[in-house]
C-alpha cells in the first residue's frame, strides 16, 4: 500500500503529563484525514511532533518511508511539510508578498553566496527567481489575496491573515499540509470559502492534508477520515460518520452526565 | 580647497556610517541587538594598526585583514549566540567589550594603556595620502559597503534574516537554518565593524584601548536606532546626523552623552521605528515634500 505518513507508538510527555501515548496513523497521499479531540487533547502536539517543534519522547514518524522524528522543524520543511499554526504566526511587519516568498526559501539555492541572487525587482531578477515569483503570483491569484499583495500582513483583517498564512505553507509547495485550525475564528462566510480552497488543494494539487479542527460540520463534510483524541490517546479512527458516532467520541465531547458544547 | 576641519568631519561620518550598517545588518535585519559592538572596531584598528607597525604590512592588505580577523570572532560569537536570545545576547556582547578593552588593556603586546601609535599613512602611488584622498577612501568604502548590504538585503538572505528577526520558529518551520543565518549576520557585521576600526586607526594614526569602550558601543547603537533599525535609509542618515550635528552644536558638547540619551528616549517613545523608519514623520515628510509617494508606489506595482 502506498504510505506518505506513517506514525507508530508516538508519545509525548511533558513533567508527568502524558501530552501524547502510543499515537498510530497512517496516511495515504491525497487523503484528508481530520483530527478532533476536546481542548488539551494532544492535536497541536501532535503536529508539533511531526514538523519537528517537540522531540518525541518514543515512537516512529516516517515519511515516505523515511523516519523523521530525529530531524529539526527546518530539515523536515525540506522534505516538503508546511504547516500552519492555531494562532496565526506570520512575519507581522513583513508584506503578504514577502511572507509567501518565505515560504520558497526550501526552494532557494541557499547556498550563503549563490543564495544572494536579487529577488526584489523583475529586470534584476535571473530565470529561477523568476520562476519563484511565477509560484507565488499563481499562489496570490488562487486565494484571491491579489488586493493585499503588498500591504504589511500585521494589519490585516483576521480571515485575510488567515489566507495569507495558507498561503505561505503552499508556497513550499508541501507534499503534506498540516493545518491547525484553519476556521478557527472565521465568519460563516469566510468558513465556506477555507472548505472551498483545502477541496481546491486536495483536488487539483493533490496536497495530502491533516487537518485540526473544531468545527464539527466542517470537518466530518471535508475529511476522508477522522482520528479522535483525548487525553492524548487515540479513542476513534475512521470514517467520519463511524467516529462521529462512536460511545467514546461522544462521552469524550458530551461527557457522561452532563451535556457540554461539542464545538467548545 | 575644502579646509582639514571638513575633511576630518566626513572621515568621521564615514566612519559611523559603516558602524551604524553593521549594527543595521545585525540588528536590524536578523534581530540580534548587540551591546559591544565597539569591541569589533577595537578588533579592526587593532589588527590593522599591529600588521602595518610591527609587520610592515600594506595598509591596502591590513584592512581587509583586519576585516578578517573581526569577522573571525563575529564567527565565534555567532556560534555563542546560538545559545542565547535577546537580553542574554545583548548582555554577552556587552561582556564581550569590556574582555577585548581588558585584554587590550594588560596584555603587554598591545601596548598596554598606551596604546600604540606611529601608525603609518596609507600610500597611494608611492606617497602618504592626503586627507582628501583618505576622505575620498572612506567614502568609496561607504559606497561598496552600502551597495554590498543593499543587494543582501534583496536577496534571499535578507529575506531570511527578516524572518528570524521577525519569529524564528516560524521561519525555521519554513525551512530557514537558523545557525546558519544568524552566524552569517554576525559575520558579516563584525567584518564591516573592523573595516571602520582600520579607517579609524589609519587616520588617528594613534590609538588607545579607551577609544573603545563601552560607551562607544552605546553610540554605535543609537547611531542606528535613531536613524531607524532594519533599512539602509535609517542607519545613514542617521550616523550622518549625528555626527555632523554635535559639531554644529559645539556648545552642548559637555552634554553630549546627555544628548544622546534624551534623543534616544524621545524618539523611542514617540518614533520608535527610527526618525528615518518606515512611516516615520521625517520619511512622510520628505516623501510629501517631493511627492515620492507616487513613484514608490508605482515602482511596487
Amino acid at each position: 500500500m502506498d504510505v506518505l505518513l506513517e506514525i507508530q507508538g508516538l508519545s509525548k510527555n511533558f513533567g508527568g503529563l502524558k501530552a501524547l501515548s502510543n499515537v498510530d496513523i497512517t496516511l495515504k497521499p491525497k487523503e484528508i484525514l481530520g483530527v478532533i479531540g476536546p481542548n488539551g487533547a494532544g492535536k497541536t502536539t501532535l503536529f508539533n511532533c511531526i514538523n519537528g517543534l517537540y522531540r518525541p519522547d518514543s515512537g516512529v514518524i516516517r515519511f515516505e518511508g523515511r523516519p523523521i522524528q530525529a530531524l529539526g522543524p527546518d530539515r523536515i520543511a525540506r522534505l516538503g511539510i508546511a504547516r500552519t499554526f492555531q494562532n496565526i504566526e506570520l512575519f507581522a511587519n513583513m508584506r503578504t508578498m514577502e511572507n509567501i516568498m518565505l515560504g520558497r526559501h526550501v526552494h532557494m539555492r541557499t547556498g550563503i553566496f549563490r543564495g544572494a541572487a536579487m529577488w526584489g525587482r523583475r529586470s534584476f531578477a535571473g530565470r529561477e527567481e523568476r520562476a519563484h515569483r511565477l509560484t507565488v503570483e499563481t499562489i496570490i491569484d488562487l486565494l484571491g489575496l491579489q488586493a493585499v499583495r503588498d500591504k504589511l500582513v500585521g494589519g490585516l483583517p483576521y480571515g485575510t491573515q488567515k489566507l495569507v498564512e495558507l498561503a505561505r505553507a503552499l508556497a513550499l509547495e508541501p507534499r503534506l499540509l498540516l493545518l491547525d485550525e484553519p476556521c478557527a475564528g472565521m465568519t460563516a462566510e469566510e468558513k465556506q470559502d477555507m472548505i472551498f480552497w483545502i477541496k481546491d488543494l486536495q483536488d487539483e494539487l493533490g496536497v495530502t492534508i491533516l487537518l485540526i479542527e473544531h468545527d464539527m460540520r466542517m470537518v466530518m463534510d471535508i475529511s476522508d477520515r477522522i482520528l479522535a483524541i483525548n487525553f492524548g490517546r487515540p479513542i476513534a479512527l475512521g470514517a467520519p460518520e463511524a467516529v462521529r458516532r462512536h460511545p467514546d467520541v461522544l462521552e469524550a465531547y458530551l461527557g457522561k452526565q452532563e451535556r457540554r458544547e461539542p464545538a467548545a | 580647497m575644502i579646509p582639514a576641519y571638513y575633511h576630518t568631519i566626513m572621515t568621521f561620518t564615514c566612519i559611523n556610517i559603516l558602524l551604524s550598517l553593521s549594527i543595521g545588518v545585525l540588528a536590524g535585519y536578523a534581530g540580534q541587538v548587540s551591546l559591544g559592538h565597539a569591541a569589533f572596531m577595537a578588533i579592526g584598528a587593532y589588527a590593522s594598526a599591529m600588521l602595518t607597525v610591527t609587520f610592515k604590512v600594506s595598509f591596502w592588505l591590513a584592512m581587509p585583514a583586519a576585516a578578517l580577523v573581526s569577522a573571525m570572532v563575529g564567527l565565534l560569537l555567532g556560534v555563542i549566540a546560538l545559545r542565547l536570545k535577546e537580553d542574554f545576547l545583548a548582555i554577552t556582547t556587552m561582556g564581550l567589550n569590556f574582555i577585548v578593552i581588558g585584554v587590550l588593556l594588560y596584555a603587554p603586546y598591545f601596548g598596554k594603556a598606551l596604546g600604540i601609535g606611529d601608525i603609518p599613512v596609507p600610500m597611494l602611488f608611492g606617497e602618504e595620502m592626503g586627507r582628501g584622498m583618505y576622505t575620498a577612501l572612506c567614502l568609496a568604502l561607504v559606497a561598496g559597503v552600502v551597495a554590498a548590504v543593499w543587494w543582501l538585503q534583496r536577496s534571499w538572505i535578507g529575506l531570511a534574516w527578516r524572518g528570524i528577526r521577525e519569529a524564528q520558529d516560524v521561519a525555521q518551520v519554513m525551512g530557514v537554518n537558523i545557525a546558519k543565518f544568524k552566524i552569517f549576520a554576525f559575520v558579516i557585521s563584525t567584518a564591516i565593524a573592523g573595516i571602520a576600526g582600520s579607517l579609524y586607526a589609519h587616520f588617528l594614526l594613534f590609538i588607545t584601548p579607551y577609544d573603545f569602550g563601552f560607551p562607544l558601543s552605546i553610540q554605535i547603537l543609537t547611531l542606528a536606532v535613531l536613524g531607524g533599525l532594519g533599512a539602509i535609509r535609517g542607519p545613514v542618515l542617521g550616523a550622518i546626523l549625528l555626527t555632523i550635528l554635535p559639531e554644529y552644536l559645539r556648545f552642548i558638547q559637555d552634554y553630549r552623552m546627555l544628548t544622546y540619551g534624551l534623543l534616544l528616549v524621545l524618539v523611542m517613545m514617540y518614533q520608535p521605528q527610527g526618525l528615518f523608519g518606515h512611516k516615520s514623520f521625517l520619511t512622510e515628510g520628505l516623501k510629501r515634500l517631493f511627492g515620492g509617494e507616487e513613484k514608490i508606489r508605482g515602482r511596487a506595482a
